[in-house]
């Protein structure tokens, strides 16, 4: 009792310090969410009177749905690609040895550095050249190429912490290289590889200068957003600005759930917020 | 039965053609770039022959057995057993299972299903799977914990856990890489103890690796100490003590005084002391056991022995027994145990010039 006490009043302006930081990252989050709700719209705090409205003509909007579903489509398909190069990638990195490895961890890593806009420019180049149509497609193979990076340097942090003595328990045991990579590697980097997923998935979500450069008719939730923003700030916006928090809340509370059931440990899914704070900030 | 073949194996110890041999190791040289680790390593191991590699970190032990399981592939040389070509075989061929140093489990399944994984890989029936799994988990006394992740159970019972996994797939060859380092002073006694009884019961050979001398010598049939890469001596724990061949040999397995003399003409020289000993002139070591050295308590030494004076500067109490350091005239100390506490002061010492064992020299290697 004593104790606590005493280490709770050695800290008082480490506690304002916090309260601080913490209002100033989370207010404008929680300003947003109010005005949601605001009868009278932007502006006019505090609000008067609070109205579902905005929510109404949200689900009535289709042109914000149509981008929602576009932006789901990106986000998923680039996933797939993201993942499907940058696993192999991070297992060539952790396993193998050839010339030049060096050169390619800086290269398959670069694109996490890269500015979104130098990124955004080549590839409309690039597509300029190879006289492809933009489209969701384009964006989706844009996206797909500048997150290769983050799946590889996900699972490849995974594979770092990998116990390789299990895989020779494995092949000992009788297992071949191919069941003792499915049976033992992939289920060792389930956390890594969903986290990077995860991960993927909502720098997808709210991607915007790659998405700028390579945007055809068909706009993702970001684009539109950001298009209508230039006619002034709407409620509705702020509408779907507060739905989109609600599920990236959800999201991490489902991985955090997943990562201490796998892992029995609260630390591991600080780490992941930190990671993905990184990335945010990065880019 | 155990002890026939291992003497058996251990007189026939140049033959490689033994019939009582399991694994034959010939010739293992293995080296990483320009550093070598194995140098012209030959072994053989008989069917449930207890078998301890010994050497200090770095001898290069682990990386034989790395050879044995498949992990790592010699440089030059060949492994067999049963008379077949081990060492061009992938690991998951060869009918030889491994417990690991850190043991090694899979922590996203149960102690059940590590147990049963290398039965599942092989395709077993479903119910033969259970009842093994069942007896080998009965086996290590682990049933109560089939159902528990890895990380839920205590060192120990991962210890056994492990040895369940391996010991359930029935292999003709176990290999232990230091299993018992992780566990604490009392566990690891204990588990000595079990491991041994547990090799008998199963019938096995067991090639067990440790730094541990100590643990070598209550456990193995045999012990082949490794130095720097090459074998130093491969004998059965009695007659490496009794009869070290290495001056390395006789300071790594228990307590010895290393006696550097000059023998001329038949008479050893060390100090003040003189022995006649069967040797060609030059220097020689000689290996003496410190309960080899005895106290003449009243009157003369016994007849034959060699009497000595020295002054106790040392005394450590080692339960049973304790060991004295007493420094001779001529300069040299030596270790002698004795049963109880010694007065300070000069005393007079005997020992019986046989029991002085001629040593090889053990030269300076990397």
């Amino acid at each position: 009792m004593t104790s606590r006490s005493s280490s709770n009043s050695r800290s008082p302006w480490l506690l304002a310090h916090a309260f601080l930081v913490f209002g100033f990252l989370y207010l404008p989050i929680g300003v947003l969410i109010v005005y949601s709700f605001n009868g009278e719209g932007v502006g006019g705090f505090p609000p008067h009177h609070l109205t579902l409205d905005w929510y109404r003509t949200l689900f009535n909007d289709g042109a914000i749905w149509d981008s929602v579903i576009n932006s789901l489509e990106v986000a998923c398909a680039a996933m797939i690609i993201a993942l499907a190069f940058g696993v192999p990638a991070a297992l060539a990195l952790d396993r193998a040895q050839f010339p030049g490895k060096a050169l390619f961890r800086r290269l398959v890593l670069l694109p996490l550095i890269l500015p979104g806009i130098i990124t955004g420019l080549s590839l409309l180049m690039l597509f300029d050249l190879a006289h492809t149509k933009l489209s969701l497609l384009t964006i989706v193979l844009g996206h797909g190429t500048a997150l290769i990076s983050v799946a590889t340097t996900e699972v490849f942090a995974g594979l770092q912490k990998f116990d390789r003595a299990q895989e020779e328990a494995s092949l000992d045991l009788g297992a071949n290289y191919w069941q003792t990579f499915w049976r033992i590697t992939v289920p060792n980097l389930k956390l890594p590889i969903i986290g990077a997923a995860l991960l993927i998935f909502t720098l997808s979500m709210d991607e915007i200068a790659v998405s700028f450069f390579l945007i055809g008719r068909d706009n993702t939730l970001p684009l539109e957003i950001w298009g209508r923003l230039r006619r002034g700030i709407t409620p509705e916006i702020n509408a779907i600005s507060a739905i989109i928090f609600l599920f990236s809340l959800a999201a991490i509370v489902l991985w955090y759930r997943l990562r201490v059931k796998a892992e029995g440990s609260v630390e591991v899914g600080a780490e992941l917020l930190e990671t993905q704070e990184n990335y945010t900030l990065e880019r | 039965m155990s002890s026939i073949t291992t003497s058996a194996t251990a007189s026939a110890l140049d033959s490689p053609r033994d019939p009582a041999s399991l694994l034959s190791i010939r010739s293992i040289a293995k080296s990483f770039g320009s550093h070598t680790v194995l140098r012209n390593i030959s072994l053989e191991i008989g069917q449930a022959e207890f078998l301890t590699v010994l050497g200090e970190s770095g001898s290069g032990k682990t990386t034989l057995l790395r050879i044995v399981a498949g992990f790592e592939n010699a440089t030059s040389g060949e492994v067999w057993m049963h008379g077949q070509r081990l060492d061009r075989q992938p690991p998951y061929k060869r009918r030889v299972n491994t417990v690991f140093q850190n043991y090694a489990l899979f922590p996203h399944l149960t102690v059940e299903e590590n147990v049963a994984y290398g039965l599942r890989v092989a395709k077993h029936p479903a119910d033969e799977i259970r009842t093994r799994v069942h007896e080998a988990l009965a086996k290590v006394k682990m049933t109560a914990h089939a159902k528990k992740k890895p990380a839920k159970i205590s060192g120990g019972q991962q210890q056994r856990v492990a040895l369940a996994r391996a010991l359930v797939n029935r292999p003709q060859l176990l290999l232990l890489d230091e299993p018992l380092s992780a566990l604490d002073a009392n566990l690891r006694r204990q588990m000595q103890v079990e491991l041994k009884s547990l090799q008998r019961e199963v019938g096995i050979a067991f090639v067990f690796v440790t730094h541990d001398q100590e643990e070598a010598m209550v456990m193995s049939d045999r012990i082949a100490l490794l130095r720097s890469g090459e074998l130093e001596q491969v004998a059965s724990p009695r007659e490496i003590y009794s009869r070290p061949a290495t001056a390395y040999a006789a300071q790594f397995i228990g307590h010895t005084n290393l006696l550097k003399a000059l023998v001329r003409g038949g008479i050893a020289q060390c100090g003040s002391l003189s022995w006649p000993v069967d040797l060609p002139d030059g220097s020689a070591f000689f290996s003496l056991r410190p309960e080899s050295l005895r106290v003449i308590i009243a009157g003369s030494p016994s007849p034959g022995s060699l009497p000595l004076q020295g002054r106790v500067v040392h005394q450590a109490f080692h339960g049973a027994t304790q060991l004295a350091r007493v420094e001779c005239s001529g300069g040299f100390e030596l270790t002698l145990r004795t049963a109880r506490e010694l007065n300070d002061g000069i005393i007079a010492l005997e020992f019986s010039p046989p029991d002085a064992i001629p040593v090889r020299e053990s030269p300076e290697r990397l």
